[in-house]
């Protein structure tokens, strides 16, 4: 097999808040095209470390390199237009604006005219499913179609890499069904990383998973090999049957 | 907001706003005259405000040093250097953008609270300048430009700024430019940015925008429109004075875009008349009344800002978008 | 006068000044510091206190003294209640909301100004000093009121120290700075202690008009300055920082006074507030403030 350039690598990334090690030294990468889920207990890290890749938070040291770039300094809005999109594990809406205007804000930058604008617009509402709920003011809408207003802005801003922080919480089990479709038909189009701690979803999207504890990568491998590793068993899923 | 219908009407709205603006100057008795072209001035100061603070929800202290950008660019070329009026407003805009860019790119460094001080403490520096070079700007007591200062020469007319026909057209057509100016503005792309840089900057930096540019950007649009406001008031009224620059004429922007609907486009003119004609009415009447009592503008302002904040934080139009008419901008 | 003999009589004058201005900054870092909300009214409640030193000390004849130490007593008293009053009717209301909060001081301070012009009216007139005792040193008189003053502001501000350090009242309100939700679960009633907050700071900058009023006069509109100054002093000291709001009160007061004597006012002031600007925009934390959390 030839040797694949990673679309995004990270050598040895962390980042301390006084005592308190979020990110210790992560060795991480990910091929264009796979669809990667990091799991891991709480407080393991999987936010701070996809939020330092984004740049959310600076990282306090180590490497991240993305399409063959070294971004570790770069500021947040430049790492989006390199193609990296980030959508929130606490809902990050803008609520007084309608459906419309929230995926038009991440559509506009790149889109040359109103009128593509308004097509980019409709095609990444259609695609989750809020077309006909576009002049809704996003407040109105119910947690799960905020979620998923959320991936619509994601779409619309044409990413290379798609992180998820924890999409499916709070949604009910059709809504998840849903979902998966969702991600596995933008998986067509962009690499996707995904933050869950539902193992079903886990299970069922992830080509691969990556699983994190205190700060570390404890494990990597496919849905199976997690499953059948005792590190992460008596780490995080629990011995014996499913979850 | 989708676009379709909505444009029409929006565009239709406003131009009625104009047209009315236009056909009062033949009905309105002399004094009311007056008011409305000073009106019409100072709802361009408020517009300008309005950008940066209803729009992009940065609350600064200080933008009167902008308006005063414009009103000394525009009065001390005329006084001194006996500039004609057209450089002198175009020295009064270029004093607004320069300073605007140069306090915002200091000021923009902070959010929130800092920010308001900041741009208290610039608007005072400001502010403390007049009063030092006094020697040119003669201070708290201003610059008096003449009749003959304030006439534009057009070939062989002469257009007479000093005459209330004159004025009112001239007042009205900088009003009406700079709202149409607006009106576009936020409707555009751009104008979406400022607003979600308001409703949560983070995200907006998550969608690819480089928010302190951005900012920046407003500071500088609202920098030129309120100094184009100072200038126009110079060149039309004959004075500039340090009270301009006092921290009170940064306050009263604020207050009348929050009476109007703060983010309203056409907010500005409704808040700046209605305070107008408030404080007016309010002086004659507590005035008439109870006399003695030094009744001035102070309660009436204190007064209303508090009860905006409490009970209409949105205005007036802002309260009527919210409730009726969904496609105001 | 010598230079040396000047330069004394400056860090006087400016140690008068740095006194009275700690004890308002104090009440305005306090108030930032517990509550998260800047009051732009805070130098009315200043004004307030010295006009109703007035209306005291002129209502009680006799000796001065005994209608000055009235006011001292009377005039926070009474000033913390309208601070008490507008905390309830509004503040509380919009439930210190920064933008909000800011916006409805500013309207406050207008309504203040107002009541003060309406019923005092727009003259600035004189509070006789308590005692007129003078202090002869080698190179000139001084007056021992402005001693006395610094020495009692110095007073105050070891007393408020010793109740925000050693008292039960001054840990609630150290606690609810702290941290506001921790405070709530441990029962403490975080609204009654914002409002005697708020209330304690105002009572601060009426106490300290008060001391001023006999050295300046007593107008409606002697509260714009020290505004500025505190806003200054707080900002350079870190807002909620006890010891950084009395170390920039002296630098401030010190620097205002001597500075004043040898050069323009205006000047001073230009320098003073650019100062204060780009601390703000370059360290926003102030000298020793704690980075936010």
């Amino acid at each position: 097999m030839a040797a694949v350039k990673p679309l995004l690598a990270t050598e040895g990334l962390g980042r301390h808040f006084g005592g308190l090690k979020a990110v210790d030294g992560v060795d991480f990468s990910l091929n264009e095209g796979e669809i990667r889920a990091i799991i891991g207990p709480n407080g393991a890290g999987k936010t701070t470390f996809v939020s330092l890749v984004c740049g959310r938070v600076a990282a306090g040291f180590g490497r991240i390199v993305f399409g063959g770039q070294d971004i570790t300094n770069r500021p947040p809005h430049q790492r989006t237009r390199d193609g990296i999109a980030y959508t929130f594990q606490i809902t990050s809406v803008y609520l007084n604006l309608s459906a419309y205007d929230n995926v038009a804000l991440a559509a506009q930058r790149q889109a040359g005219s109103a009128s593509t604008l308004e097509t980019e617009v409709m095609a990444a509402l259609t695609a989750v499913g809020l077309a006909d709920r576009s002049e809704e003011l996003a407040r109105n809408l119910s947690y799960g179609h905020q979620r998923l207003l959320e991936i619509a802005m994601g779409l619309a801003l044409k990413p290379r890499l798609l992180i998820l922080d924890e999409p499916t919480q709070g949604l009910s089990d059709a809504e998840i069904t849903g979902f998966m479709a969702l991600v596995r038909q933008i998986a067509a189009n962009a690499t996707v990383l995904l933050i869950e701690h539902n193992m079903h979803v886990v299970m069922e999207l992830a080509e691969r998973i990556t699983v994190m504890n205190a700060g570390r990568i404890l494990a990597e491998g496919t849905p199976d090999e997690i499953r059948a590793n005792a590190a992460v068993q008596a780490a995080y899923l629990g011995t014996g049957t499913d979850g | 907001m989708r676009p379709g219908n909505a444009d029409k009407r929006v565009i239709l709205l406003h131009l009625a706003v104009v047209a009315a603006l236009f056909l009062l100057q033949f009905v309105l008795p002399t004094y009311h005259h007056g008011v409305f072209a000073r009106v019409m001035v100072l709802a361009v100061f408020a517009m300008g405000y309005n950008i940066v603070f209803g729009y992009t929800g940065l609350l600064s202290l200080g933008h009167a040093m902008f308006f005063c950008a414009g009103l000394y660019g525009a009065g001390l070329t005329v006084y001194h250097l006996d500039w004609a009026v057209p450089p002198a407003f175009l020295a009064g805009l270029v004093s607004g953008l320069v300073l605007a860019v140069g306090v915002g790119v200091l000021a923009l460094r902070t959010t929130g609270v800092a920010f308001l001080i900041v741009t208290l403490m610039f608007g005072q520096i400001f502010y403390l300048l007049t009063l030092y070079f006094a020697e040119y700007t003669r201070g708290d007591d201003g610059i008096v430009l003449s009749q003959a200062m304030r006439r534009i020469h057009l070939g062989d007319t002469v257009v007479d700024l000093t005459n209330p026909a004159t004025r009112y057209l001239v007042a009205w057509a900088l009003f009406s430019i700079v709202l149409f100016v607006t009106l576009a503005l936020v409707r555009r792309p751009f104008g979406r940015v400022l607003i979600a840089i308001r409703e949560n900057e983070e995200r907006t930096r998550l969608l690819g925008y480089d928010t302190f540019v951005s900012k920046l950007a407003a500071m500088a649009v609202s920098g030129v429109i309120c100094a184009a406001a100072g200038a126009a008031y110079a060149l039309l009224f004959g004075y500039a004075g340090a009270s301009f620059a006092e921290v009170h004429f940064s306050i009263l922007p604020l207050l009348w875009v929050l009476v109007g609907g703060a983010a309203t486009v056409l907010g500005p003119i409704l808040g700046t008349l209605l305070m107008f004609y408030l404080v007016d009415f309010s002086n004659d009447l507590l005035n008439a009344y109870f006399q003695g009592w030094n009744l001035s503008y102070l309660g009436v302002v204190g007064v209303a800002l508090v009860l905006l904040i409490l009970f209409f934080p949105k205005g007036l139009l802002g309260t009527v978008r919210e409730r009726w008419v969904k496609w105001l901008p | 006068m010598s230079f040396s003999a000047i330069l004394l009589l400056a860090t006087l004058e400016g140690l008068v000044t740095a006194a009275m201005l700690a004890l308002m900054a104090l009440g305005l870092s306090l108030v930032f510091g517990v509550m998260r909300v800047v009051n732009v009214a805070h130098g009315e409640f200043f004004m307030l206190g010295a006009i109703l030193a007035w209306a005291v000390t002129t209502a009680i004849g006799g000796h001065p003294a005994l209608g000055f130490v009235a006011a001292l007593i009377v005039a926070p008293l009474l000033v913390g209640g309208v601070a008490l009053a507008s905390e309830r009717l509004v503040l509380r209301r919009l439930q210190y909301e920064p933008e909000a909060t800011i916006v409805a001081t500013i309207g406050m301070l207008y309504i203040i100004q107002q009541v003060a012009l309406t019923f005092y009216g727009p003259d600035a007139r004189p509070v006789v000093a308590p005692f007129t005792w003078r202090v002869t040193l080698p190179w000139f008189g001084y007056s021992g009121y402005k001693l006395a003053v610094i020495g009692f502001s110095i007073v105050m501000l070891i007393a408020t120290w010793l109740v925000l350090t050693r008292t039960k009242a001054g840990l609630v309100m150290r606690a609810t700075q702290y941290d506001r939700e921790t405070a709530q679960s441990f029962g403490i009633p975080v609204d009654r202690v914002y409002a005697w907050v708020f209330a304690l700071g105002a009572m601060l900058a009426a106490v300290a008009a008060v001391l001023i009023v006999p050295i300046q006069q007593a107008h409606y509109l002697m509260g714009h300055d020290p505004l500025l100054l505190s806003f200054i002093v707080v900002i350079i000291g870190g807002l909620g920082s006890l010891r950084g709001t009395l170390v920039a009160a002296l630098l401030i007061g010190l620097s205002d006074g001597i500075i004043s004597v040898f050069f323009s006012p205006t000047l001073a002031k230009i320098v003073a507030t650019a100062i204060v600007a780009l601390v703000l925009v370059f360290r926003p934390q102030g000298l020793f403030g704690a980075k936010q959390r």
